[in-house]
């Protein structure tokens, strides 16, 4: 029948023209001078520190994000991975990546004399480039105290006044490991019994979510990372979240003590990282001072350059004195933090 | 049981009489490959799941499944009821009433499909949280000062997430129970009226029994549409079985727990099958001529007030699953008018249409392979083959999407090595370095979408078409491309766009499984969405409803054609 093949000609056609764009849309993503970068950071995020890189260096950069199941990507690709440098947050990705066999070591002076060894692994695996705080964000109005601890947020005088989002996030996930290092596991349980019945509602949204919490007055505090108090204040174009910023303030937690809970965001080597020496350039360059300031500035993170300035947002909440517990212990007790999140309940909120 | 038979010319027929002296093993030889090929992923996790310890489920049994499995079930039921009754109730009124603004309703209420779950769940947070306007209006009106002065439900609930999910998906039992009342409904409807039948009880005994198979065929999609879900009960903090899928993989590092879970949810989903096949059960309603899908009986007038009661109450679920995410991403896009010349915008979008397109016509061409091996050969053994391809789409995409590429990068390595063993030359990740694979995992996660339009489509049509046409010297192919394919061009293109809309809205597996510089607008969002600054993503937002609105609209224009003829 006629009709029906123009129908199936038309149809080819269409899937040729399909296709011809799908390949038009395929960048060579191994050409030379290129170095390819696996990234749990948001593009947009590091995109400054890309076109510095490039500029200074004459090196293209190539991104891919990716969320979950990063590590398994790699290892699945193997040694035909087009992965050089690795880009995620959160100590227990870090070291997720390296258990895994992702990584390979770097052993390089520049690198190493750049970032601390407290914020790096000590086979080189993996390097922390920035850092951020976790802390408790208390309304102007209803809360007078200026200092505050974590294990205060378990004291019954907070009884249904405390916001925070999903205990399996995994920044919530490293702050309760760093409770289980410093307290051990049946007192860590307790505070987490504490926490659950002092909260306002079901543990839910993001961080900035918490904040919104408070202007609304559903609760005093919530817990959430420093930098998305500097995205809330310098929104130009929401400005309602500049009032949401305004009616809270940042405390660090147990300033007066151990200090406050830190995590990093950092970088790894791919295994069989095609591009090795560009990868290793830009390791070198997230280090130096250039970089980090340019994290310091668009993204409200502390840089772990010794020297390097925060940016005058940050510096606005005060000064932040680190937890010094090494960042392994951490990530040691994650699955166990995990695994106590489900057993308290914590995610069911205050009713249960 | 059998539901009323109809008076008229429907009749039911009991299925496709099995041809007899033709060989089929063409046709089983295909279903076979493409049942493997789609069960890939599946078979990838279970064999992750079987290698695991199991180590994992004391904690699992004792803190995580009873509570996650009950809020799953409670989730799934209020979606299943809350969708039934949106649907069913729409449809109902949309074909056998008449009242103002009703041709208008009758494809707007498909709009809410162009709306991805986790854009749902954002905009819902928003619309209904405190500093939202509806909570702001309120406390306008009332005088009232903060949120201690008086109630609100909390939209961050397994009823608030199953309202958002209700919104967005009920528009499939729509869909599906309307084509029925259309084809033959009135028809009964009429006859049964005429007899002195009151209109609730033509509606319980007559027409819901006749659309039973068609409304559990969207139930069946709504349910493991809710149970892939992520987007949505992550951000409303819903603990179901898949978020707890999640914590064991990223967490406690466990691939093989979260694929032990993913094992659970795919032992739901079989039960939900099994489940429409019985409702289904000796259940074919077949229009006696293929003219009648055109004639259309008048439909009743429902006069002043209640006409316009009518326009309300249908007009709620489209403000509630279109209108509250277009208003939210509409007040952040329109202070960021410049982003829709962004050519990353302008590029996601291309890419989109390009690989949703392509996906389409993949899982159509595949849908209908399938059914053709069933029409042809009923064994169990291919039905069961056809069943199976389909459970897909209840896993959440991650995780056939991690499925997928674990097989996928198998079979590229092996390939390289091979080359490099024999031809001296590497040929890198074929699948997974390419935008194949992407489009391999949105044909597998989406073919349930497509062998159920096409089939629920066959089964309508009278079985004596394809008998006449044998007798008459037809070969079954012939038969089927001659007869069969011209007379599914409807069902056909709701499955290619079926399909469509929801590749561009697809995430998760093609968040894992892109290539560098791959970017859709699904991807897009998420960039910024995943840190929290949904704002910067609105554009490309309201650009994937605004994509999948275009076929949305189209698929409603077949379905137009009741006018009174």
């Amino acid at each position: 029948m006629l009709t029906n093949k123009l129908i199936a000609a038309r149809t080819g056609l269409a899937a040729l023209v399909a296709a011809g764009t799908l390949a038009a849309t395929l960048p060579a993503a191994q050409a030379e001078g290129t170095v390819n970068i696996y990234s749990y950071r948001q593009p947009f995020l590091i995109e400054p520190l890309l076109d510095a890189f490039t500029e200074k260096t004459g090196i293209e950069t190539e991104v891919l994000f990716l969320d979950k199941g990063l590590e398994d990507r790699i290892a699945a690709e193997g040694s035909n991975s087009p992965a050089d440098v690795i880009l995620t947050v959160d100590i227990g990705r870090l070291m997720n990546a390296k258990e895994k066999g992702v990584t390979q070591s770097v052993e390089d002076e520049t690198v190493n004399s750049e970032i601390p060894s407290e914020f790096r692994d000590p086979e080189g695996h993996w390097f922390g480039v920035t850092t951020r705080g976790r802390v408790v964000y208390a309304s102007k109005e209803r809360v007078d105290q200026d200092t505050i601890t974590y294990e205060e947020l378990a004291d019954p005088k907070w009884k249904g006044k405390i916001c925070m989002r999903s205990g399996q996030h995994n920044y919530n996930i490293a702050l309760f490991a760093s409770m289980i290092a410093h307290h051990g596991e049946e007192k860590a349980e307790e505070w987490m019994k504490g926490l659950k019945a002092n909260l306002a509602r079901k543990p839910s949204g993001n961080d900035r979510a918490q904040a919104q919490a408070i202007y609304a007055g559903e609760c005093d505090l919530g817990i959430g990372n420093t930098y998305y108090v500097g995205l809330m204040i310098n929104n130009e174009k929401e400005p309602e979240q500049k009032d949401w910023a305004g009616a809270m303030k940042v405390l660090f937690p147990n300033s007066q003590d151990r200090g406050t809970h830190v995590n990093i965001s950092g970088m790894a080597m791919a295994k069989h990282a095609p591009n090795r020496e560009n990868a290793l350039e830009l390791m070198r360059f997230l280090g130096s001072a250039e970089a980090q300031s340019i994290y310091a500035e668009t993204n409200y993170e502390y840089p772990v350059l010794p020297g390097a300035e925060v940016s005058e947002t940050v510096q606005s909440f005060g000064e932040i004195k680190p937890d010094s517990l090494p960042l392994a212990d951490i990530a040691k007790n994650r699955k166990a933090a995990s695994e106590m999140v489900d057993r308290v309940g914590l995610d069911d909120g205050p009713a249960s | 049981m059998t539901a009323h038979p109809a008076p008229t010319a429907p009749l039911r027929e009991r299925r496709f009489p099995r041809v007899r002296g033709e060989p089929h093993g063409a046709a089983r030889f295909t279903s076979l490959v493409i049942a493997s090929a789609v069960l890939l992923p599946i078979a990838t996790i279970l064999f992750i799941a079987l290698s695991g310890s199991g180590e994992a489920w004391p904690h699992l049994l004792r803190y995580v499944l009873p509570q996650s499995l009950g809020t799953t079930l409670l989730l799934l039921g209020l979606v299943a009821t809350g969708t039934a009754i949106t649907g069913v109730g729409a449809a109902w009124l949309v074909v056998g009433y008449d009242f103002p603004l009703r041709r208008l309703l009758s494809w707007a209420l498909v709009l809410p499909l162009a709306v991805p779950t986790y854009l749902a769940a954002y905009a819902f947070g928003e619309f209904f949280h405190y500093v939202g306007p509806l909570q702001t209006a309120l406390r306008a009106v009332f005088g009232f000062e903060s949120a201690r002065d008086y109630w609100f439900p909390d939209i961050r609930s397994t009823w608030g997430a199953a309202l958002v999910v209700t919104s967005v998906t009920f528009p499939y039992v729509y869909l599906t129970t309307r084509v029925v009342f259309l084809m033959q409904g009135r028809n009964i409807a009429d006859v049964a009226r005429t007899l002195g039948a009151r209109p609730a009880r033509v509606f319980f005994r007559i027409l819901l029994p006749v659309a039973r198979p068609a409304i559990v065929a969207g139930l069946a999609l709504v349910m493991m549409e809710t149970l892939n879900d992520i987007g949505a009960v992550e951000y409303l903090g819903v603990r179901t079985l898949t978020l707890s899928v999640y914590s064991t993989w990223l967490n406690r590092g466990s691939l093989e727990g979260a694929a032990q879970i993913a094992s659970v949810m795919l032992v739901i989903v079989f039960l939900l099958l099994t489940a429409e096949q019985w409702a289904r059960r000796k259940q074919r309603f077949h229009s006696a001529r293929g003219t009648q899908m055109h004639v259309r009986p008048p439909r009743l007038r429902l006069a002043g007030l209640k006409g316009w009661l009518a326009t309300g109450v249908l007009s709620l679920p489209i403000l509630s699953g279109f209108g509250v995410p277009l208003f939210v991403f509409g007040r952040y896009v329109s202070r960021r008018l410049y982003q829709f010349a962004d050519p990353q915008v302008l590029q996601a979008f291309l890419t989109s249409v390009a690989v949703a397109g392509v996906t389409a016509l993949a899982t159509v061409i595949i849908a209908l392979l399938l059914l053709n091996a069933m029409r042809l050969s009923r064994s169990a053994y291919t039905m069961g083959l056809v069943r199976l391809a389909s459970i897909g789409y209840a896993l959440p995409g991650t995780i056939l999407g991690l499925g997928l590429l674990l097989s996928l990068a198998a079979i590229d390595n092996a390939v390289d090595q091979a080359a490099r063993a024999y031809g001296g030359f590497s040929t890198g990740l074929l699948l997974t370095g390419t935008a194949a694979s992407i489009v391999i995992a949105c044909t597998i996660r989406f073919l349930a979408l497509a062998e159920s339009a096409i089939r629920s489509g066959l089964e309508k049509l009278p079985p004596n078409l394809d008998q006449a046409a044998r007798s008459l010297g037809k070969t079954a192919n012939q038969s089927a491309m001659a007869i069969l394919l011209p007379l599914l061009k409807p069902a056909i293109l709701t499955a290619a766009i079926l399909v469509f809309v929801d590749t561009v809205k697809e995430l998760s597996a093609t968040i894992l499984l892109r290539p560098f510089g791959f970017r859709t607008l699904a991807t897009h969002v998420y960039e910024n969405a995943s840190r929290g600054v949904v704002e910067d993503g609105a554009v490309a937002a309201l650009l994937i409803i605004a994509t999948a609105i275009v076929p949305v609209i189209l698929l409603s224009r077949p379905l137009m054609r009741d006018h009174n003829t």
